[in-house]
């Protein structure tokens, strides 16, 4: 039994207008990714990769094309209906983290479920639910830290436990270890690996080749097109000496 | 979301640039207190001409001299154009349902007992029926009698406060006391009646009107002046009849006086016109205080709009951070103008702590009577609730309308 698509993209276009110019961002992008599929997305800048995520991410509407995220297509969907969409089905992790500065990491957790529309869950359970996420990924005793209090390894912890806490279908990665070490930066693929082999699907955007080796599948884009498409063995522990050294 | 979400993040989103906040709401404090105060005189002032109704005694008429040309008429000079004892005594004679008549004339004079002497008080030189008409009580002794008037007998009444600032405790029927320059003996004390209009009743002291004419006026405006008396005031038996009397008055007055109805130098008015005089100014300081809370509470709603546009570009990132995680830009919106409503709503609690405060002020420091009704609070709430909207919708909808993208982009 092959798994089914999450995510099936039908000839995806992006025009932006600047002034008296078209600027093509994504040329007819046609995509499908499974359920529990592990994706890289590689590319220059300028190749469309951030337009990609944002139209994948529900941040933004293509300008032609179909998106059919979990059958749903939300290619057409308002504003109001992304947001809910992206509240149930999207976790983001960014690369800069955007964790909200004047909130603990608690606090920082909870904020998809503070959206959600149904399935209303209690303070206290809702209070559990978040520290098991930051548990999850490895933060113990971290609760009340607030950002500031906390280095850039575990602040990306603690989005990536925002992500998870709505138990979403997609994980959307953007350069997850853009600002960090690469000490942190493995222990963050680490942490996604970690989930993929638990069955998530994530689509990462990465211009790290290390770190596109521990995805299944890596496509590159080129001029807003899909230029390779290679699915490659997951390695459980992807050129161990090369990134551990 | 729930409102307590709501409200937790919006206080959060303050809290976090507390004298900016407070600065914001000064607009809407100084507007609130406005309201407050304002209606806290203008209800002062009913519940004052509410009781002056009751007090004033009822169904009065007042003569009294009109300011006008008429008073440098041909007759001036003459004891004619002034209003007179001897027309009192004709009102009282002649009219049919008058059930009372009462001729006040008032003067200020230094009252002194042993030691105690209190300054400038208000002597009332006045006729037997001033405790009917006026709805005075005897507390103790009596008050001046037609026997006392007939002899110019040097005898004195003291209001209350007077009676107890002069002898304390100890009753002072009998006593002498000097009211100016003249030795009079006490004979009977007022009860407590308290302020009517601008007349507080118990800082005063009654003596027989003609003791005024015969010890009080100096001779050379004596002879100018007559029996001149200030206020003539009339009470009718019946209510219906009012009207009715007034004309009298008038036509007799007119008579004695030789002049014509429409050149008479008096007017007679009913209690109802005087305190629609005593209205009309407080009415001009209401309305000064309803443009101060009227304009306060525009400029404070420009500010918190000011302020939330601020707070709106200073916080666009956590609006995009919110929206990738779920927020609808209803969410957005509810968030901006519950913290807008935050600002108003507390700007206006402290507007009314400063309103109530102010109100008592005005009453202790201001002489003015102030009530602070529940319903104000209310209104001033709501009216800040209301600013708060108002103003706060405009910034609200704006980070509603931000795109995701360029907000998680801004910097």
């Amino acid at each position: 039994m092959s798994d089914p698509s999450l995510i099936e993209l039908d000839q995806i276009s992006k025009i932006y207008q600047m002034g008296n110019v078209q600027v093509t961002a994504l040329d007819g992008i046609s995509l499908n990714v499974k359920a529990g599929e592990f994706l890289a997305i590689m590319g220059p800048s300028g190749s469309g990769k951030s337009t990609l995520m944002n139209i994948l991410g529900c941040l933004d509407r293509p300008t032609s094309g179909i998106y059919l995220l979990d059958g749903e297509d939300v290619s057409r969907m308002s504003r109001e209906q992304l947001a809910r969409i992206r509240n149930r089905k999207i976790g983001f992790i960014f690369q800069s983290y955007n964790l909200l500065a004047q909130a603990t990491a608690l606090q920082n957790v909870l904020m998809p479920i503070v959206y959600r529309r149904n399935g209303h869950i209690s303070t206290k359970d809702r209070m559990e639910l978040a520290h098991h996420a930051l548990c999850s990924v490895g933060l113990v005793d971290r609760d009340h830290h607030k950002p500031t209090e906390m280095s850039g390894g575990q602040q990306q912890r603690v989005a990536i436990a925002r992500a998870l806490i709505n138990s979403p279908a997609l994980v959307l990665a953007d350069e997850p270890t853009g600002n960090l070490d690469s000490h942190s930066g493995l222990e963050i693929m680490e942490i996604l690996q970690n989930l993929h082999s638990q069955g998530r699907t994530i689509v990462m955007i990465t211009h790290d080749a290390r770190n596109a080796e521990f995805a299944g599948r890596v496509i590159h884009l080129q001029d807003g097109k899909i230029g390779e498409d290679n699915h490659q063995a997951v390695m459980s522990k992807p050129s161990e000496a090369g990134i551990l050294s | 979301m729930k409102l307590s979400e709501l409200f937790g993040i919006a206080w959060e989103g303050i809290s976090r640039n507390k004298l900016r906040a407070l600065l914001t709401m000064l607009g809407v404090i100084i507007g609130v207190a406005a309201v407050i105060i304002m209606i806290a005189i203008s209800a002062g002032t009913e519940a004052t001409i509410a009781e002056n109704i009751q007090n004033l005694g009822t169904n009065l008429l007042f003569v009294t001299q009109s300011m006008g040309p008429q008073m440098v008429s041909r007759n001036a000079g003459m004891n004619m154009t002034f209003l007179s004892y001897d027309d009192a005594k004709a009102i009282s004679d002649s009219i049919s349902g008058v059930s009372g008549v009462v001729v006040e004339r008032d003067i200020s004079e230094l009252i002194k007992y042993g030691k105690t002497s209190i300054d400038g008080l208000s002597v009332v030189g006045t006729t037997p029926s001033y405790p009917q008409v006026r709805d005075v009580d005897q507390a103790s002794g009596r008050f001046i009698t037609q026997n006392d008037i007939d002899n110019s007998a040097k005898v004195v009444v003291l209001g209350y406060n007077t009676a107890q600032t002069l002898f304390g405790n100890t009753d002072p029927v009998g006593e002498k006391i000097y009211v100016g320059d003249v030795k009079l003996t006490v004979v009977g004390v007022m009860d407590k009646k308290g302020v009517v209009g601008n007349t507080d009743y118990d800082e005063r002291v009654y003596i027989p009107l003609t003791l005024v004419f015969d010890k009080y006026t100096f001779s050379p405006f004596a002879r100018v002046q007559g029996n001149m008396v200030g206020t003539i005031l009339v009470q009718v038996a019946n209510m219906d009849d009012m009207e009715n009397v007034i004309t009298q008055i008038q036509i007799l007055l007119a008579k004695r006086h030789e002049t014509t109805m429409d050149e008479l130098p008096f007017t007679v008015r009913t209690q109802e016109d005087i305190i629609a005089t005593q209205e009309s100014t407080t009415a001009a300081f209401r309305d000064l205080l309803a443009w101060v809370a009227g304009v306060s509470l525009v400029v404070g709603g420009i500010g918190i709009m000011n302020i939330m546009l601020v707070s709106v570009t200073e916080r666009t990132r956590e609006i995009g951070i919110r929206q990738a995680t779920g927020a609808t830009p209803g969410d957005i919106r509810g968030q901006f103008l519950t913290e807008a409503l935050l600002l108003s709503l507390t700007g206006g609690l402290i507007g009314v702590i400063v309103g109530v405060g102010g109100a008592w002020l005005f009453y202790y420091a201001g002489d003015m009577r102030t009530v602070v009704l529940p319903s104000s609070i209310i209104l001033a709430f709501v009216s800040a609730a209301i600013v708060g909207i108002f103003f706060g919708f405009y910034p609200a909808n704006m980070a509603a309308q931000l795109d995701p993208i360029e907000a998680l982009r801004h910097e």
